[in-house]
């Protein structure tokens, strides 16, 4: 609307910062409501029952999916790990006995461990993009086609993704292998040997995360304030030390969210396994534990026995997010 | 379900948006370089980028190419002769129209019913006085927490007891409600916007839909747009809900018909026809991403400034 418009309706129009009140008002107001209606200014307290109809209908939606697909499959889960259960019959209560199966399962074992080792992407993929935002920060030609570039693999369709991969990675006739071959080197079969499957999913990974860790670096990388720098500069420090002790400290909420969802999306992984490895890689090599969820689940239908590593999986999120954000609040410099 | 955005948020920035004058000072500044150190850093730059692009290129490469010529070496980068009608072939190959149909089904539905609720749920908790929200709100929150893999089971059995399985509905129905996501991020959004301004139009007589539409909805817009482009593409991407969901081809999303490609073709060694295939699945995800670049990369900005 331009400015030449004729004034609108008051409610349009803001009112001048001085008035505005401070947050947390709604958290008395909602408790006002509950002891007396009386001392409540004039012409607001006839407005509350509508409020809170319309309120009600407004949450109401999140609340009740969250109830559905969330609260009653979760309560529902506890139940089924301790079943035994095919899914055609109905489950029948076998106390432990599916986490002692799996404590005593090479395969769980060694999913697990599978996932855990293809986590080692997060802190190399968090380095290349900490000196790639730092280069990206300059001033130079081409700055906004290089970040389109670099972004361009993160929003690409998972399943084509995977299987351009796959193909790169073939041994004989695989991308990597014939860039390794101009070099002089022989590349090995990528997916098909244990040693090599893992570091070829690393890389894949790296290569389609860089960008978004990219952009969140730079966008950090452009709000740190430019008078701390200023006055480190002052002070001496060079350019390494106003990085080390300027810089990087600023950076860390962005490391910290790029680690945790990191952590989170690769607990998670699965697509790319299932498409690229769909026997779970050589000698299991290759097998997330979500991957061995799905497949004793829908697979070999232990539903009993995959509800069961699916909570260990959820309880292992949960204690690994919540230990970082406890290791967040003692560590991670913040600006305010 | 959907892998949409990410974790907390901050209210909102204004990286980025200059006002033109000083935009266009800047552009000129940046086409050309200002010190030697920027020449050396620009070749690495390029380089890789280039790495970055080699493996796309490589696949629009193939799609292009004979089957006799995919395993010729020196392998060819231009091929020659540019097969074209692969991309004709993949179509009668396998069901990929009927793949991206129920992919748009799957994620417009949600997106434009999920978007709505997640809006409105916005708005009531952060500026409606409701008792007892911020209770559920955290319980909300728990629920982010709460990784799809772990409740995949019981919902697969919920969904299987209603009978949904092998239709389009388990993956509908539960983003119709909202995102929890979005619901939290609006939130963050809309607590920068002063409850005075809500007061009055209340005061002034305005009831909370039209408080919604006419208010709440201008101001939040360039957060919901961003929202609304990282869930389609989570949405779109989605893999593991599908493969859960649906056996029969005639459901398939887009990710399983291409999957399915891999799996038949592969054997065949018919790459350039899955190569095709494959492009075709980037191409939507990419025109958005193209046309919206700008909202993404303020909204992933916006996203993960604070963590």
């Amino acid at each position: 609307m331009s400015a030449t418009t004729p004034v609108g309706p008051a409610a349009n129009t803001p009112p001048p910062a001085a008035l505005v009140r401070p947050g947390r008002r709604s958290a008395r107001a909602s408790a006002g409501a509950r002891t007396s209606g009386a001392s409540r200014p004039p012409g607001r307290g006839r407005l509350t029952r509508p409020e809170r109809i319309w309120g009600r209908i407004f949450i109401a939606p999140p609340v009740l999916g969250f109830a559905l697909f969330a609260l009653a499959p979760l309560l529902f889960s506890c139940y089924a790990a301790f079943t035994h259960w095919n899914g055609l019959s109905s489950p029948v209560f076998s106390g432990l006995t599916n986490f002692r199966t799996m404590a005593g399962d090479p395969q769980f074992w060694q999913s697990l461990w599978n996932t855990l080792f293809l986590m080692i992407g997060i802190p190399i993929g968090l380095a290349i993009s900490l000196a790639l935002a730092i280069a990206l920060n300059r001033r130079m030609p081409g700055r906004a086609a290089f970040r389109v570039i670099y972004y361009l693999p993160g929003v690409s369709s998972v399943a084509a993704i995977s299987i351009l991969w796959q193909w790169a990675l073939n041994g004989d006739f695989g991308l990597v292998n014939e860039l390794l071959r101009m070099l002089g080197i022989d590349g090995p079969n990528w997916l098909a040997e244990k040693t090599w499957v893992k570091p070829a999913l690393i890389l894949m990974g790296v290569w389609k995360g860089l960008g978004f860790s990219t952009l969140l670096y730079l966008a950090a990388l452009q709000s740190v304030p430019r008078n701390l720098l200023e006055a480190a500069m002052l002070d001496g420090a060079g350019a390494w030390r106003r990085f080390r002790h300027v810089t990087l400290p600023m950076l860390s909420p962005v490391t910290f969210f790029l680690v945790v969802t990191g952590i989170i999306g690769g607990a998670q992984m699965f697509a790319e396994i299932n498409i690229m490895t769909p026997t779970g890689g050589p000698e299991f090599g290759s097998a997330t534990i979500v991957w061995y969820i799905w497949q004793q689940g829908f697979q070999n239908l232990k539903l009993g026995y995959a509800t069961a590593m699916s909570l260990v999986l959820g309880a292992l999120i949960f204690l690994v997010t919540a230990f970082q954000f406890y290791l967040n609040s003692r560590n991670v410099f913040t600006v305010e | 379900m959907a892998a949409t955005s990410a974790v907390p948020t901050a209210p909102l920035q204004t990286s980025g948006v200059a006002p033109d004058a000083a935009r266009r000072r800047r552009k000129k500044s940046e086409r050309r370089f200002q010190t030697p150190a920027d020449v050396v850093v620009f070749v690495v730059l390029c380089l890789g980028a280039f790495t970055m692009l080699l493996p796309l290129v490589w696949m629009l490469s193939t799609s292009l190419k004979t089957q006799e010529n995919v395993f010729a070496l020196p392998p060819q980068w231009i091929p020659k002769p540019a097969e074209w009608s692969n991309y004709l072939r993949v179509w009668e190959a396998g069901p990929l129209l009927r793949g991206i149909v129920n992919s748009a089904i799957v994620s417009l539905t949600v997106i434009t019913v999920g978007t709505v609720t997640s809006c409105f749920a916005a708005y009531a908790f952060s500026k409606m006085r409701i008792p007892g929200k911020n209770a559920l709100f955290l319980a909300l929150l728990g629920g982010i927490m709460i990784p799809f893999p772990a409740l995949m089971i019981p919902t697969f059995m919920l969904f299987s007891k209603i009978g949904w399985v092998d239709t389009l509905l388990p993956l509908i129905v539960p983003g119709l409600f909202g995102n929890l996501m979005m619901v939290f991020f609006l939130r963050q959004y809309l607590m920068s916007v002063p409850d005075s301004l809500i007061e009055a139009a209340v005061i002034d007589g305005a009831n909370h839909p039209q408080i919604f539409w006419r208010i709440v909805l201008p101001l939040i817009r360039p957060a919901i747009a961003a929202q609304v482009i990282l869930w389609f593409m989570g949405t779109w991407n989605d893999y593991l809900g599908p493969i859960i969901y649906l056996n029969s081809e005639n459901v398939h999303t887009l990710q399983l018909v291409i999957a399915n490609f891999n799996a038949t073709y592969a054997v065949e060694t018919d790459y350039p026809l899955i190569m095709a295939a494959s492009i075709i699945a980037l191409v939507p995800v990419l025109a958005v991403f193209l046309v919206f670049q700008r909202q993404i990369i303020e909204s992933i900005a916006l996203t993960g400034n604070k963590g």
